[in-house]
């Protein structure tokens, strides 16, 4: 699905202050990408999620999926909308008192599936995650890893065609981080897809996306394809980001394995 | 069997009747009321000021009534009901009447406490507000509101001591007629022992439901830690 967001403003007003967290941001993507969206905390990543996945009304500007206009439709039309929209995010948010088939469950349950028709997709959807034998789990039994499985099972059960993460990583070591977005990856190439991925770390960025939207005070700073961004930073924010990125990989084993992971040989001399 | 272990089970049966249907009508009435004042509140998902103050404030009122006078208060209600005001029977309205207040305020606080993440994710998926409290709020919140009715159903056990005030009998009326009035110290300890026992029965069940419907990992303790 293609996402447009045009001139969006959002100001939260409360008794004490009003705080304009999202300043004019336009944005506009190409069909079935995998987008990244990067801030600091704060930045005013989150809410733009929020209006982008229509769990908020923008103050003003227009939100297009597939070139039509989804933001202030009406209640039921909107919950009808939702259904195409998945969304994962960085607590999970997982039922507690279902098991995870029946979290998968969820969402074809609101959509009126019926109970053969359940089942079949809750198993086809954890097989796709790698979870076939959890089924019958309660939450509380699993990894945080496999936490994030069950989601993104629950996520595209009712076939979306967009997929929101909100910080969908940043509760998973590095090595759960990897497998995740390997998954998202994977997920994505075989579906008609459009991943939304809304986070801090420039490695997420960097190892799942394709294009990328820095945000900094609520603005868009600097936007693009991954590859022209990371070879040609303008922004001082985006410079920040990559900074970051390699001081946190000092390691030559990290280096190479990185490498190897995306196809490059690697002759240890 | 001896006159006075008949008189000690039939005092047992008592307060087993007085327990289980007062216990029964308090979920019956405090936990839709305890729906109610979740939705309605001022914060809740489908805020109703009138009828949310006027309900709370009733069930405030009903709270801090002292049981002894609740249960003369009670009379009227009871007559009209049973149409007595005295015995095991008309003692179960004022015992309700205690414990469904309580257990609305109890499932309100349940609800109140469910992650506000988990609620999102519903409202996410399209889930109507109907289906988030249905589908989602009050199957999350049960463990702990089985956890508060356990509670209740001992503090009830405590109540029901009160009873032969009002000619309910039941085991803590025969611990104060014949264990203290009438010097038999081993009825009084026998009372006492069957009230433990009681309780202990009723902690270990309700701990065990709890447990069930909160899906716990065999052997652990508690719910799973948050990830933050």
């Amino acid at each position: 699905m293609q996402l447009k967001l045009e001139h969006l403003n959002k100001t939260y007003t409360t008794k004490r202050a009003s705080v304009t967290a999202v300043k004019d941001i336009s944005l506009d993507f190409p069909d079935n990408a995998i987008i990244g969206i990067i801030g600091k905390s704060g930045a005013g990543k989150s809410s733009l999620l929020r209006l982008a996945s229509l769990l908020e009304t923008p103050d003003q500007g227009e939100v297009y999926y597939d070139g039509v206009r989804v933001d202030h439709l009406p209640k039921k039309e909107l919950n009808r909308r939702r259904l195409e929209i998945g969304m994962i995010f960085q607590n999970f948010n997982l039922f507690s008192s279902r098991t995870a088939g029946k979290n998968v469950a969820f969402p074809l349950e609101l959509a009126g599936w019926n109970r053969r028709d359940i089942d079949e997709r809750v198993h086809e959807m954890l097989a796709l995650v790698g979870l076939e034998d959890r089924e019958k789990s309660p939450i509380a039994t699993l990894s945080g890893g496999q936490k994030q499985r069950v989601a993104i099972a629950r996520a595209l059960a009712p076939r979306p065609n967009i997929l929101f993460c909100d910080e969908a990583t940043s509760a998973l070591d590095p090595q759960t981080t990897h497998e995740i977005l390997d998954l998202i990856k994977k997920i994505h190439a075989n579906m008609n897809l459009t991943v939304v991925m809304i986070t801090h770390q420039m490695e997420v960025v960097r190892d799942a996306c394709q294009y990328v939207a820095v945000i900094d005070k609520g603005c868009v700073v600097e936007t693009g394809a991954v590859s022209d961004v990371f070879r040609s930073p303008k922004h001082e924010i985006t410079r920040e980001f990559l900074s970051n990125i390699r001081r946190s990989e000092i390691s030559v084993e990290s280096a190479i394995a990185y490498l190897q992971d995306n196809g490059y040989e690697v002759s240890k001399r | 069997m001896s006159p006075i272990t008949e008189l000690v089970l039939q005092s047992t049966w008592e307060t087993v009747v007085m327990v289980f249907f007062s216990t029964l009508f308090a979920v019956l009435l405090g936990f839709p009321l305890g729906i109610f004042l979740f939705v309605t509140s001022p914060r809740g998902i489908a805020p109703k000021i009138v009828p949310y103050q006027l309900i709370s404030r009733i069930v405030n009122t009903l709270r801090s009534f002292p049981f002894v006078i609740l249960m003369i208060v009670m009379f009227p209600l009871s007559r009209v009901v049973l149409g007595t005001a005295i015995g095991t029977e008309a003692t179960i309205i004022p015992l309700s009447v205690a414990a469904a207040p309580f257990i609305a305020r109890l499932t309100e606080t349940a609800l109140n406490e469910v992650d506000k993440g988990v609620i999102q994710a519903a409202v996410a998926m399209g889930a109507s507000k109907r289906q988030v409290v249905r589908k989602v709020m009050i199957p999350e919140a049960l463990p702990s509101i089985i956890s508060g009715i356990t509670l209740t159903i001992i503090t009830l056990i405590g109540y029901s001591a009160m009873a032969g005030a009002i000619g309910g009998g039941g085991l803590g009326d025969l611990a104060i007629r014949y264990g203290y009035q009438r010097f038999r110290t081993d009825v009084m300890i026998e009372s006492v022992v069957i009230i433990i026992v009681m309780v202990e029965v009723i902690q270990f069940l309700g701990n065990k439901a709890a447990a069930l419907v909160a899906k716990y990992p065999l052997g652990s303790f508690g719910r799973s830690k948050k990830v933050k």
